[in-house]
Formats: C-alpha cells, structure tokens, sequence
C-alpha cells in the first residue's frame, strides 16, 4: 500500500472513530432535506428536478465544511504528531494531498447517502438523470474547493476554532465575490478588469452554472485549478510553521 | 554514522544551535546532555530532516540529508519528544499504519509488527486505545513505530523522561542491547542516563558544544574524581593535618554527617596516603571511599560558565 492510501485510510478511520463523522452526516442530511423540501419547496413546485436540493448545498457546506477541514493539520501540531509525520520517508506533497482527499471522500460518502431523495425525485415523475449527475458532481467540486480552503487554514492554525471562523469567512468571501456586496467594495478603487477578475472566480456563479446542466469544462477546470492552489498554499505555509 | 558540520539553527534572531559540529559512530550511542532550551532536540529535529538548518551539512549513513532526505529519513527511527501517536487509534493500528508509511512490504508489515510487539513487550495492551495506555507504555509505542523497520540510526529525543524507575531500566536496556549494530544518539538531562546507556556524551549550551567525552572523562574533569570521603569522628587539628599534606589541595568536613571529604592536588590517586594517615592516628572510620568524580558538578560548572562570564 503506497503512503498516500495509508494516509487516506487513517484518515477515514480518524473520522469514523470519533463522532465527527455522524454528527457531520446526520446534520448534513437532516439540514439538506429540510432546505429543499420546507425552503425550497422541492414538492410543492410540482417539478422533477432536484435544483432546490442543490441550491442550497452552498450554505451547507460554508459551515459544515470548515468543521470537517479545521482539524486536519491544527491537530497534529497540537498533538506533535506533525513531527512523526514528517520525519516518516514519506513526500510532503502525499501528506499534504492524501489527508486532503480522505477529507473529501468523507463529504464525498455523506453526500452519497443523499441517493434517497434522487430515488423520491424518479419515483414522483422523470428528471432529467444527466443534470441530476452534473449538479451532484459540481456540489462534490465546491466541497472540494472549500475542504483546499479550510486545510490551507488549518495547517495555519493550532487553534481549531480560530481555523474552522477563517475557513467559514474565506469560503464565503470566494462563494460570493460575484455579488454586488462584494464587488461593490472593489468598485471603488480598482480598475474595471480587476473586478471582472474578482467576479469571475465566483464560486457561486460557477456551481449555479454547472447546475444548470452546462457542464462546461472551464467551470470544472476552475474548481480543480483552486483545488491546487490552495493545497499548494498548504504545503508552504506547513514549511513555513511546522516548528512553532 | 551520522555526520554534522557547522550545523546553526537561527529562529527569527534566536540562535537555537549555534555552530555545531560532530561525528556519531556506528555501535556508539551518543548522548545529548544540556539544560533546558539548549537546543538538544532543534539539532535532533534537522537530523531527522523535520527542520531545515539555516547553514551545514548533516550526512546519515554517508547520504546527503538535503540532496536525498528520503533515503535518509528511511535510515532513521525517530522517537519525537513525548512520544506523540494518534490517541484514537488501537496500538496495532498505530504500528501497522506507520509500517505501511515506511514503505514495508504488505506481506511482511504482519511479521514486522509481531516482531516489535515481542521485542517491546506490547501484548498485554496490543488491542487497547491508545489513549487508554499509561504514560509507560505510551513511551514503549513510540519506541515500537522508532525501531519497527529495524533502523541504522536512532534518534530518541528523551526516551526515558517522566517514566518511573523500573520503566526507564526496561528502556535503557533496550537501548543497550541495540547499541551494537546500530547508531543511537539520546537527549537527556538525567545525569545516570549517561552512565547507564552512554559511550560517549556531548554537553550542549546555549547552542553550543562544551564538552564532548566519554563518561567517564566527564567525571576526570569534576573536583570530586579521586577525592576521599571518609565518615568518622576526627579533631580539627587532625584535619589541619590532612589539609598540610603535600598531595592534599583541600578538605571540607560535614559536621552534622561528620563526613570528611579530601580533594587531592591534581586530581592525583591519593586514596593510599589517606587511609595510611587515618591508620597511623588510629581513627575509627564506618565509611571510606574513593569517588569517581560527580556528573552533575561537571555539568554545572561546563553549562554555567558563559552566564558567569557574562554575569
């Protein structure tokens, strides 16, 4: 077994082994149901399609997300493990990778366990399966993307609290900078092609698009591309504050 | 064989270790003695390749640490200050994640984690939690991840610390019978450690070596080698006596223990000329002997000096 699946395993099992995991996942599926069905009015629309289900996968993940990523790396400089880690003949780049993609395989089995309301949606009429398919994949990539975000936070932190606030604010800063509250602040002073810059790196207005069943390859492009950067980031600033 | 040369660790002006250089042998295990904060464990952690020096070499086994710190870290067992482990994990869990890290093969990690939980004596709590353990046999695990891929090179940061008496002897001999085929370096600030497990120690301060011996060159170089402590009832005029001898530098006498205590000229052997002098006045000693030399007054005097000078 290579360093990186080991890692992945241990992982996994860190999380099933304390009750993270269930509480993560009984909230998550609790909350996911509730929004899209009371708030999203998934019945009552009278439509076979399960947008307000993904609608409000955003705001899910913005504080549940960080919950999982804020101990990922401010645990083991807590515990000193860190030193075991990487005093282990092991690459940084399949420590920093493995514990990233055990976190999002966890996000990955919770939202699996959401199949039922795929199966609810088939049995009341006939969506469009392909679309369904699409929007799971885009509410997998924006997990992602905040999971890079939060493990960037965390290896910077020995504080989880501390770690699991940032993460929740960057993750909303990235989720809505395509919205006039955000772009409004830049407005001001700086120049226009910036704030398109700053607009297009919206992860709001990617993942709307991807639901929408345009499974475009620059919008999945654009969440794989934050994905590594922000894991990149993990691995300098874990070079940078390992020691202290 | 570990290798250092002008090895300096400076964290934001602070120089941790300051200019240290050292050659570890093979079947030697080196001692790392010093005070608190003198930078025992910083040149423990860029040996094993979790700090980056800020200037020098360290060479393991003859490789280059920064041109191939995999095949280095693949040469070293390392046992991190207060033997840190995953608390939620079970002990053989614990092992065999750290034998899949270390790039054991599948088909041995089995053989390879009973061989070690022999050697460790880990059976009793092989199934148990390990935040369930004693601090006892939390050590013994963090010793069982250092050696499960049977290292050249040991590195133990504190092996014995906060153990009770018996459980560090276990460790100091499990050292001990290590010591011949591999390379072993230990920090300690416990003075015995280094007679019970050590062939050689460097004391550390303030970053710097000052002093690099065997054991027992250590205690040459403390006032007490070769002094004579004797317990009996003496006069004063007696001890004026003693002190006038030509082989005699200076005699402290304990009242309340009525213990005496001769320090010779030179540290020369002057144990002979004493109790020929005691025999001849007829003293009636209880106790009479010779000591090697004290450790601790060694590494006072060689770790206090700069604060002196600068006091």
């Amino acid at each position: 077994m290579s360093a990186k699946m080991a890692i992945i395993k241990r992982e996994l099992q860190g999380y099933f082994s304390t009750p993270i995991a269930y509480v993560f996942i009984v909230i998550f599926l609790m909350l996911s149901g509730v929004f899209a069905f009371y708030l999203g009015g998934l019945y009552e629309r009278g439509q076979a399609d399960l947008s307000p289900f993904f609608n409000f996968h955003p705001w899910l993940y913005l504080f549940l997300v960080p919950a999982v990523s804020m101990r990922m790396w401010s645990e083991e400089r807590r515990s000193g493990n860190i030193e075991l880690l990487m005093t282990l003949p092991v690459k940084q780049s399949d420590l920093v990778l493995g514990k990233f993609l055990s976190a999002w395989i966890f996000v990955a089995i919770a939202l699996f366990l959401t199949f039922p309301i795929w199966i609810s949606i088939n049995y009341l009429g006939e969506p469009d399966n392909g679309l369904i398919f699409a929007s799971y994949l885009g509410s997998l990539l924006l997990a992602g993307a905040f999971l890079a975000i939060g493990s960037c936070i965390s290896v910077a932190s020995k504080n989880q609290v501390i770690a699991f606030i940032l993460t929740a604010v960057i993750c909303f800063l990235f989720l809505l900078a395509g919205l006039p509250m955000v772009l409004d602040f830049f407005n001001a002073w700086l120049p226009q092609f910036l704030v398109d810059t700053i607009a297009s790196m919206s992860f709001l207005t990617h993942y709307i698009s991807i639901n929408k069943g345009v499974l475009d390859l620059g919008d999945m492009l654009y969440f794989l591309m934050v994905i590594s950067v922000w894991l990149y980031a993990t691995s300098l600033v874990l070079d940078m504050k390992k020691a202290d | 064989m570990i290798e250092c040369k002008n090895l300096s660790k400076v964290f934001n002006q602070f120089t941790a270790v300051d200019d240290l250089s050292f050659v570890a042998n093979k079947g030697e295990v080196l001692g790392f003695l010093g005070p608190n904060g003198a930078g025992k464990s910083t040149t423990m952690k860029m040996i094993t390749g979790f700090l980056q020096p800020t200037s020098g070499e360290i060479k393991v086994c003859g490789i280059d640490l920064f041109s191939d710190p995999i095949a280095v870290k693949n040469k070293i067992g390392y046992l991190p200050e207060g033997a840190p482990s995953y608390d939620e994990m079970k002990v053989c869990d614990f092992l065999i994640f750290i034998a899949q890290m270390r790039g054991i093969p599948k088909e041995m990690i089995a053989t390879k984690v009973d061989e070690v939980i022999e050697r460790i004596n880990l059976n009793k709590v092989y199934y148990q939690r390990i935040e369930t353990l004693s601090k006892g046999y939390k050590r013994r695990v963090g010793l069982a991840q250092a050696i499960i891929h049977n290292p050249e090179v040991l590195v133990m940061d504190e092996p014995t610390d906060g153990l009770d008496p018996n459980q560090k002897h276990d460790v100091r001999e499990l050292i001990t019978s290590m010591a011949k085929e591999k390379t072993i370096i230990i920090s300690t600030h416990i003075l015995e450690e280094v007679h019970a497990v050590c062939d050689r120690a460097i004391i550390i301060a303030n970053g710097k070596i000052v002093a690099d011996n065997t054991p027992a060159e250590l205690e040459n170089m403390s006032k007490y080698h070769n002094a004579v402590t004797f317990d009996a009832t003496i006069d004063f005029s007696l001890l004026e006596e003693i002190k006038a001898m030509g082989c005699v530098r200076d005699v402290e006498y304990d009242a309340k223990r009525k213990k005496t205590t001769v320090f010779p000229a030179q540290s020369i052997y002057i144990f002979d000329e004493i109790s020929g002098f005691l025999k001849k006045h007829k003293i009636s000693v209880t106790r009479l002997s010779m000591e090697a030399g004290r450790l601790d007054e060694v590494f006072r005097n060689v770790t206090l000096d700069d604060v002196k000078e600068v006091a």
